[in-house]
């Protein structure tokens, strides 16, 4: 499978890099002096996030599929956008919010706010998917709304809301531009250092082979803990409109949550870019933009589209199968994700000077940073697609093809149309992450190409904040049009 | 050897892999590449690790008069140099322009740069190029203590940078340990005085407030989150334009150590050209045209960085270059700067 391999770039360059270095460069950098405390500090902050994610997530998913909110959509896109908010921007405004913030819970709170739609996304698309019959049943045998939520719900998300998780706390793994601007020494800093100190960008790799290694003992963890059988199938292919519970008198109160959530994760960098352009005095250049924006959308899209197309055969074959083959191929997948951008740069970097054929046709073109953003981001769409087709019933295919469908016919009346909402969300959450990912794009876009984060880039690096401004704002607004389209679907669903 | 087997069997799998994901999804963007490389065959390509909106505009000028177009790729200094190393010989690149001598000696220790011409190293002092010849700095930066007037009264200031260990100074004054000016300023100090020195000054420097870079420091004074901090001269300069106010008005202010003190050295941002690209006719258009009276004039109205040939006006209002000259150090020297790093991280600062 293409995939598998694509996901094995990064490894395999670091592996191989990692040898070259030798045993005494290897001690020394595992020797570094903070790098335990920084291992420490990693777990500590992913698993904070990761945990307030899923209780975020998870919530504002439920309350936009499975209550009588008003306004789901603009709630749901709310929810959504904060993962388009590249993560330097956001701490960036927080920092300017408020001075001397630093250090542990700024970095966390940041982090959360930006990463729960990794965990609502999927969720919310599952509970769309989801027979609410169950739900139903539950109830009709006595049992209250909460205690329905936790035994049932809670259960049919389960694999949605676990590959939300961890891409939140991967994504903590290899996030820098959070941490470094609010002083939290995470391993990926020490990665980092170890590079801009004397530009060792051996001793840099190694540190990266060591990420890895954590990276796989958090898979691992996960994988014990999905051990057991976790997945709850539904028994019906039609999906009906779901009894929506009402809120009640927790209405104001929910409203006030959703709110604070918005201003914490769109408000304050919203705020923070408007007062970049009132504050300056440099400008941007309307043609400028403009082409930015078209390079990044037809970047992202294309990205999208790449990486849907490998990841659908191994999210169905994950979700289908057990056993260890199935389990590995499914956690090789996520590794990427906990590197830096630059890491993953570099080793398709080496891939295509490598090759000959490659190095001809692709070195430095669209279609190997496209490809660059497929490796990086193949498991934003996997999750999704795994935690959608988990939900469809294999028995259907099975009576299909008892009546003579072939496999094809089978995919593309079955399968295809059940992973839909897994798919549409799995490339929303590839689009938008493309769209404001910086270090592997300088790595590998064609000299010259200018996209809507490397311009964010240039201009704030040269303190041109004002010029900054509008291309910031720009990556959040084009990134609203999938989500706001994955949207309408589940506004317009039930009554 | 059984290594380049290894080697290029991973890479040619990664690339089949490739290959199906490309064909899989019909984004086979081919055709546009191949025109591409024809075309570049007469512009020159550099890698740049100094920011477009600086380098950019004086390329446009050497354009303009020669007709020779330059193929940019932007990026910082740390991934082109990271870039470069792992390209090695296949690089399409010619000309690689770095924001310090660090890099440039990082790649040049890697065998990737060549001697460039005599004369053309001959325009700059010794000071500011590599021994060995394979880079040419550019313009040159000095260290320099920025304050706020407002926190800190000027008959206060320090004379020497070695003053703010003391007591008084202690967690007043920030550094960034991980920039590049940085680290060869620990580098001037161990060879002004010796290993101990520097290292006993590291540590009385471990409780200073840290920024990732220079320019944090700046925002971060200028905003009175900070006292005052150790970064390079022109910071200040493009703080102050986008803030809309001339640089006397901005706030903080520059304040240049005794001369010859160890905290005034003045660093560089050079250029090396990879491989035998120095033959090209092309890129020793280029080199001569940046060492050259009007693109070194454009730096220093620009980016208020010292030219560093002969005969050009230095930036405005700031001392002359021979006043700043620290302690002789060899910027190129990568071993040195392995041990400056080692002290660095020692002292528990990075």
């Amino acid at each position: 499978m293409p995939a598998i391999v694509a996901a094995l770039v990064p490894v395999a360059y670091l592996a191989w890099r990692t040898g070259q270095a030798g045993g005494s460069a290897i001690a020394e950098q595992l020797g570094r002096p903070r790098l335990i405390e920084a291992t420490g500090r990693t777990l500590m902050l992913a698993g904070t996030v990761t945990a307030a994610c899923l209780v975020i997530g998870i919530a504002t998913a439920f309350l936009v599929s499975r209550t009588d909110l008003r306004l789901r959509a603009a709630v749901n896109l709310s929810a959504s956008l904060p993962l388009a908010v590249p993560t330097y921007v956001a701490a960036f405004s927080w920092r300017a919010a408020f001075p001397g913030a630093e250090g542990f819970w700024i970095s966390a709170l940041v982090l959360t706010v930006s990463s729960f739609p990794y965990v609502h996304l999927p969720v919310a698309a599952a509970l769309s998917r989801s027979d609410p019959a169950l739900e139903e049943q539950s109830r009709s045998l006595g049992e209250g709304p909460w205690r329905t939520f936790f035994k049932v719900t809670l259960r049919q998300v389960a694999p949605a809301a676990v590959a939300g998780a961890l891409l939140c706390a991967l994504y903590v793994f290899s996030d820098f531009g959070a941490v470094s601007i609010l002083n939290y020494r995470t391993f990926t800093q020490e990665i980092y250092v170890a590079w801009r100190l004397g530009f060792d960008h051996t001793g840099a790799l190694v540190l990266a082979s060591a990420l890895v290694l954590l990276t796989l003992i958090v898979l691992a963890g996960e994988w014990a803990a999905a051990a057991p059988g976790r997945r709850a199938r539904r028994e019906s292919a039609s999906s009906r409109a779901p009894v929506r519970l009402p809120l009640g008198r927790g209405r104001p109160l929910v409203y006030l949550g959703l709110a604070v959530l918005a201003v914490l994760s769109l408000g304050v960098p919203g705020w923070s870019l408007a007062r970049w352009t009132l504050d300056g005095v440099s400008t941007a250049d309307p043609a400028e933009v403009w082409g930015a924006t078209w390079t990044s959308l037809y970047l992202s899209g294309a990205a999208a589209i790449l990486t849907v197309a490998l990841v659908v055969p191994v999210g169905l074959y994950v979700a289908r199968r057990r056993g260890p083959l199935a389990a590995a191929t499914e956690r090789i997948v996520y590794v990427g994700y906990a590197l830096p951008g630059v890491v993953i740069g570099l080793s398709l970097v080496f891939m295509a000077i490598n090759v000959d054929w490659v190095r001809e046709r692709f070195y430095q073109t669209a279609p190997l940073l496209v490809f660059g953003y497929a490796v990086l981001l193949l498991p934003l769409g996997m999750g999704a697609v795994k935690a959608s087709a988990a939900q469809a019933s294999p028995q259907l295919g099975q009576v299909a093809a008892s009546l003579g469908a072939g496999p094809v016919r089978r995919f593309a009346t079955i399968t295809l149309p059940l992973t839909a909402p897994g798919i549409a969300a799995g490339a929303a959450l590839v689009f938008l992450t493309a769209m404001k990912e910086l270090p592997a794009t300088l790595l590998l876009r064609p000299s010259g190409t200018e996209t809507l984060a490397t311009r964010l880039w240039t201009y704030t690096d040269v303190a041109a904040f004002s010029a900054a401004a509008p291309y910031a704002a720009l990556i959040v607004v084009v990134s609203a049009v999938p989500i706001w389209l994955l949207s309408r679907r589940i506004g317009r669903q039930g009554p | 050897m059984t290594a380049p087997i290894a080697r290029r069997g991973f890479a040619l799998l990664s690339a089949a892999a490739l290959a199906a994901a490309v064909a899989a999804c019909g984004t086979d963007q081919s055709d546009d590449t191949s025109e591409e490389t024809a075309a570049e065959d007469e512009a020159v390509v550099l890698y740049s690790g100094r920011n477009e909106e600086l380098i950019q505009p004086i390329l446009d000028d050497f354009t303009a008069a020669t007709g020779i177009e330059v193929d940019v790729r932007y990026s910082g200094t740390a991934e082109a140099a990271g870039l470069l190393l792992e390209e090695g010989e296949q690089s399409p690149a010619d000309l690689f322009l770095a924001q310090d001598a660090g890099a440039l000696g990082a790649v040049s220790k890697a065998g990737l740069l060549s001697s460039l011409d005599e004369e053309l190293l001959g325009r700059v002092p010794e000071t500011y190029r590599a021994s060995d010849g394979t880079w040419v700095g550019l313009t040159g930066r000095s260290r320099v203590l920025i304050y706020d007037p407002a926190k800190i009264a000027e008959d206060e200031l320090p004379e020497s940078v070695w003053d703010l260990t003391n007591e008084e100074w202690e967690g007043r004054v920030a550094i960034a340990p991980l920039n590049g000016s940085f680290q060869a300023f620990v580098t001037a100090l161990r060879v002004e005085s010796g290993d101990e020195a520097a290292a006993e000054w590291l540590e009385g420097m471990a409780d200073a407030p840290q920024r990732e870079k220079n320019g944090p420091i700046v925002e971060d004074v200028a905003a009175g989150e900070l006292e005052a901090g150790l970064v390079n001269h022109y910071y200040i300069y493009e703080k102050a334009a986008e803030a809309g106010v001339p640089v006397e008005e901005f706030g903080p202010a520059l304040h240049y150590f005794s001369p010859g003190d160890a905290g005034g050295l003045v660093n560089v941002s050079g250029i090396g050209a990879l491989g035998d690209a120095a033959e090209n006719e092309n890129v020793a258009a280029l080199l001569d045209y940046l060492l050259a009276a009007e693109a070194q004039t454009t730096f220093a109205e620009s980016t208020f960085e010292y030219p560093l040939i002969e005969g050009v006006a230095g930036p405005e209002g700031q001392p002359a270059l021979e006043e700043l000259v620290g302690p002789e150090i060899d910027l190129n020297d990568l071993d040195d700067l392995a041990t400056t790093v080692q002290m660095i991280q020692e002292a528990g600062l990075a």
